[in-house]
Order: structure tokens, then C-alpha cells, then sequence
């Protein structure tokens, strides 16, 4: 295996009452990797994302990041550490103009360190990222109020706002939900200017075909249980994913 | 008047003088620097105004108005930050009870109780609090609610800091004045702050725990650390009101951890129009006055007041400042419809 591992997963269990949400999945992901996690709706992939930071508490399991046992921290030390996330369902600051969502990231202790001396004004800078982002510095979109942007621009305000921290990991739950194809187009080659500057990216995704193109790895959960992992042909040619899937059995006489 | 009523409707515009870049202000003319500063100022000249001309007893009313005010301020920035509190006599009667231990075993004088009360008393609130900053809503109202009754039952029946009797004939302000002008100008003064506080990037993120504490956690950001600081604030706030009503009444009671002080700041909050901290000063500007000027009636005085109450509440669920505030910048004028 090339590279080290920037995170390390072993046998994660949860539980919510009698659904096994998470069943000793294990897995393991290179620095300046790009895994793609997919399954069928309720397979477990967000409280995965909950498990690894920090959101929920895993029943049994481990999760090392960096070498550092990380099971059982507190979402903002995880996130403090670097492995940063977006949310399934944008939680945003809608009453904020949209550049000021950003200064939350921005005056947490992660930023003022990273950034040490260089550090100025957290409005400029939240601009600056916003304007990578596609928000143009020079209209009027970073300073209308977040709660009058259509559904994609608020799914780019949660990737700046996840950018913002300076993560070394990446975790993206669903941000192509709810995007057009036109709003999807723009957005995944900033995803993948990420990956190619060496972010480590985790995408959950259900637009596979998105999804295959930039992912070099795909980890495939079904009821909780890690079902298949290799490169996006491979698992798609495994037999329990085509049924999880499509719901036939392929092996059919 | 009806045809009148029929050709006409009321047309409300709102004044766009500021224009806003953040950091731009452009002011035209003498007229608006008035319209902009007047609200600001006059308060203030008012304030400082009264207690020359008050008599006696309603420049009592005054100190008890600020006292309540500062409270209600103090109520005000936990909210803001998510933390909805029905304990605020617990900050004020802490702040008491440091300032008149202090004065009556030690014989400080204020110079040094009023201090070490205010940041002390913060301490103490931040960190018997602490423990409880994960609950949210009406759990940690709960909890805000029976801390300063325990308090006062432990010094009930242990007879600690003077018991029932409370700790009397300590030391004054050095002249009478002094206390009154106090009040009034740290009140004013903690309105200055809070509002700028709560805009100020700082502000921001307690605001934003108050709207989403996992999207905060998400940012890096140590939830419980900034709420622990935000009652270390309110606490100050809380406990300075405290020790100066030790001083000023040279006298410390279980009174101050009296319901009253609890459930008033809340009132005005929600009089005034809670998360202006204008609004909550206002409102306690009108409440104990109103109060007071209610004694006349007899008994009938707390059963007229709760209606009064009630009523400017449905009337006006946003709060007078609130109300005034979006009237003052707006203008009306009657335009011919079709």
C-alpha cells in the first residue's frame, strides 16, 4: 500500500434501538485519497459520517486518524483536528449574509493557527473563499442574506464553510442532493481541484455516474455492512452490489 | 371620510439613508446625523438628567430600575446565545453576597467589594453552571430556576452569612449620589457593550450556537467553552447589580435571591423586545416604574399590572423597541389607489 493512512477504521458498530445502523464496517483511506461511499437509502452511510466525527457515539469500534485514536472525541476537536464535514441537509445561518456564515469556521482556534501571522480581516477572507466558490466577489451574492440563495448555492456555502477550516480531510454527505445538473457541472470540478491540490476526500453521493468519474475508490454499504470496496468498475461488476442495488438476483438460470 | 378611505390607501416606505458597505457610512446632511444620532443620545442625556431632578423616592425608583435593567441585559445576552435562563437572581444575589461578606467580616470598602464581586461573582456563576451547559431550553431554565432557592434554604437553615437576619450596617457608598450615578452609568454603559458585543464576530458565534449548535460544533468551534463565557458575562453583569444594591442598602439579605428578580428581568425582556438589549433596558425602564406608580391603587396593584402586562404582550409580540424601532425608520403618507 502506497502513501500512509490518514484514517483508519476498525469494526464500527451502532445501533439506534433494534436497527443495526453501522455493522462492523472497517475500512482504511490513504492521505490524498478520494473514497466514494454509496449504498441504498438507510444503509448506514450518514451515521457512518456521524460515527467518524464525532456527531454520535459508536457502540464499539475504533476510529484512528492519524495515528490518534479519535473514538468518543467531541464533534468540534474532531473537526478541530481536520477531518471537516458537510451536511445532508445544509445547516446554514440563514439569517446571515451569506460571506458572514463563513466567519464561524473562521474564528475557531484551528484558523487562528493555521493561519498564524498572515491572519487579516475575516470578512476579506471570507470573501476571497467565497469567490473561489463561484459566489463573485463583485456581485451581490456573497452579502445577500443566506436565506435568499437558491437551494445550490447554499450546498457551495457548506462546502466554503467546511473549506474555510483548512481540512485534511474532507467528508461530503450528499452535497449533489437536491442540485441541477447544470449547478452539479460547476461544482464537482472545484471538488476535484481539492483532491488534486492533495485533499483527502470521503464523498457520499447517489449520482453514481458523477460520483465514478472522480472517486478512486468506492467502500459499498448495504443494512449497516460494508458489502463490497475496490475501484468504481470492480464493485460495480460484484454480484451483492448489482442486488442490493437493483434488487434482482444476477444469478437468475 | 369614507369616500376619503375608499381613494386613499396608506403607503409605508422605509428611509434608506445608510447606505451600507459595512464600513461605509454616507451621511448627507445635518438632518440625518440627528435622525441617526438623536435615539442614541437622548436616552443617555435623559439618564444622566434624571437623577438631578427626580425626588427622593423616584430616584430610588431610578436605582431599582437600572438595577432591574441591568438584569434584564444580563437575561438578554444568554438568550442570544441559546441559553434561556429564569435564574438571574441567582447572578445577583451571588454578587451580594460576595460584596457583603467581604464588607462585613474584611470592612472593605465598596472600591474593592464592587469589583471583586462583579468579576468573582462571574466565576462563581460560570462555574456552578458549567455542569449544565450541554441542557437546552427548559432544562437549564429548570436548573437556573431552583439554584438561587437552594441557595437561599442552605443559608436558611445553616445560618451561614447571617441566616434570616442577613449581614446589616455595612459599609456605604461614600456619598449617596455616588451610588445612584453608578448604576445608571455602568446600566448605560453595559448597553453600549452588549450591543457591540453581539455584533462583533464574537457575537456572531453565539448567536449562531443559539441557531444551530451541530453546525457550530462542525466549524471547530467548542460550544460549551463559548457558553461558559457567555455566563461568565452575564454573571458579572448579574452579581455587579448585586453588590451595589449591598452597598447602596448597606444590607444583604435572603431577599436577594428573591423569585421577583428572576421573573421581572424576563418580563421586561419580553416587553422591551428581547435580543436589542435596548429593548430589555427599556423595558425595565417601564415595568418597575409602573409599578411603583401602581402602589396608589392598593391591591389591586399586581393584579392591574400582570394585565397591562399581558395585554402590551399580545398587542405587541415583537416588543415596544421592536415596534418603535421599525416606526421610526419608516414613513407613512396616504396615495391615491388607481
Amino acid at each position: 500500500m502506497e502513501g500512509e493512512a490518514i484514517l483508519r477504521v476498525e469494526r464500527l458498530n451502532k445501533h439506534f434501538g433494534g436497527v443495526q445502523a453501522v455493522f462492523d464496517v472497517s475500512f482504511s483511506l490513504r492521505k490524498g485519497e478520494f473514497l466514494g461511499i454509496i449504498g441504498p437509502n438507510g444503509s448506514g452511510k450518514t451515521t457512518l459520517v456521524n460515527l467518524i466525527t464525532g456527531f454520535v457515539k459508536s457502540d464499539s469500534g475504533k476510529v484512528i486518524y492519524r495515528g490518534e485514536d479519535i473514538t468518543g472525541k467531541k464533534p468540534y476537536t474532531i473537526a478541530g483536528l481536520g477531518i471537516v464535514r458537510t451536511f445532508q441537509m445544509v445547516r446554514l445561518f440563514y439569517n446571515l449574509p451569506a460571506y458572514k456564515n463563513l466567519i464561524i469556521p473562521l474564528s475557531s482556534s484551528r484558523v487562528k493557527k493555521l493561519r498564524g501571522g498572515e491572519y487579516g480581516e475575516r470578512d476579506d477572507i471570507a470573501v476571497d473563499l467565497l469567490d473561489d466558490m463561484g459566489f463573485e466577489r463583485d456581485s451581490f451574492v456573497p452579502y445577500k442574506s443566506a436565506g435568499s440563495l437558491p437551494h445550490g448555492y447554499l450546498k457551495r456555502l457548506d462546502l466554503a464553510r467546511a473549506m474555510a477550516l483548512r481540512p485534511d480531510l474532507l467528508i461530503l454527505d450528499e452535497l449533489f442532493s437536491g442540485m441541477a445538473m447544470s449547478e452539479v457541472a460547476s461544482t464537482l470540478p472545484l471538488i476535484e481541484k481539492f483532491h488534486e491540490e492533495g485533499l483527502t476526500i470521503i464523498m457520499i453521493e447517489h449520482r453514481l455516474k458523477e460520483l465514478f468519474r472522480v472517486v478512486d475508490r468506492v467502500l459499498v454499504l448495504n443494512y449497516g455492512q460494508k458489502i463490497a470496496e475496490g475501484t468504481p468498475q470492480e464493485v460495480m461488476d460484484t454480484e451483492a452490489v448489482r442486488k442490493a442495488y437493483l434488487g434482482i438476483d444476477v444469478e437468475i438460470k | 371620510m369614507v369616500e376619503a378611505e375608499s381613494r386613499y390607501r396608506k403607503k409605508r416606505l422605509d428611509r434608506g439613508i445608510k447606505v451600507r458597505a459595512d464600513t461605509i457610512f454616507a451621511i448627507a446632511s445635518y438632518r440625518e446625523m440627528l435622525y441617526l444620532i438623536l435615539p442614541r443620545v437622548l436616552p443617555v442625556i435623559l439618564l444622566l438628567f434624571l437623577p438631578l431632578v427626580l425626588t427622593d423616592y423616584w430616584g430610588k425608583v431610578l436605582v431599582y430600575a437600572c438595577v432591574y435593567g441591568l438584569l434584564a441585559l444580563s437575561w438578554d445576552f444568554l438568550a442570544s446565545c441559546g441559553l434561556f435562563s429564569l435564574g438571574q437572581a441567582f447572578f445577583l444575589g451571588i454578587g451580594a453576597y460576595i460584596a457583603g461578606t467581604l464588607s462585613h467580616y474584611f470592612h472593605w470598602p465598596p472600591v474593592i467589594t464592587v469589583p471583586i464581586a462583579t468579576l468573582g461573582g462571574g466565576v462563581i456563576c460560570a462555574a456552578l453552571l458549567s455542569p449544565v451547559v450541554r441542557l437546552r431550553g427548559v432544562y437549564f431554565a429548570m436548573v437556573t430556576l431552583m439554584l438561587p432557592l437552594l441557595l437561599m434554604k442552605m443559608i436558611e437553615t445553616t445560618g451561614i452569612f447571617g441566616g434570616t437576619h442577613g449581614l446589616s450596617a455595612l459599609k456605604p457608598f461614600p456619598k449617596g449620589w455616588i451610588g445612584g450615578y453608578l448604576v445608571v452609568v455602568v446600566f448605560m454603559a453595559s448597553i453600549f457593550i452588549f450591543r457591540r458585543l453581539i455584533n462583533e464576530d464574537y457575537g456572531l458565534v453565539l448567536r449562531a450556537i443559539r441557531d444551530d449548535d451541530r453546525a457550530v460544533m462542525s466549524a471547530a468551534i467548542n460550544i460549551y467553552w463559548r457558553k461558559i463565557q457567555a455566563l461568565f458575562i452575564a454573571g458579572a453583569t448579574g452579581a455587579f447589580a448585586g453588590a451595589f444594591m449591598t452597598h447602596h442598602y448597606q444590607f444583604v439579605g435572603m431577599s436577594a435571591f428573591a423569585l421577583d428578580y428572576s421573573i421581572l428581568p424576563v418580563a421586561a425582556a419580553a416587553l422591551g423586545g428581547p435580543g436589542t438589549f435596548a429593548g430589555a433596558a427599556l423595558g425595565s425602564m417601564i415595568l418597575v416604574p409602573l409599578s411603583e406608580a401602581l402602589r396608589a391603587l392598593g391591591g389591586m396593584r399586581i393584579a392591574i399590572y400582570c394585565v397591562i402586562l399581558i395585554l402590551s404582550v399580545v398587542a405587541l409580540p415583537e416588543g415596544i423597541f421592536h415596534y418603535i424601532e421599525r416606526k421610526y425608520h419608516q414613513f407613512e403618507r396616504l396615495v391615491r389607489v388607481g
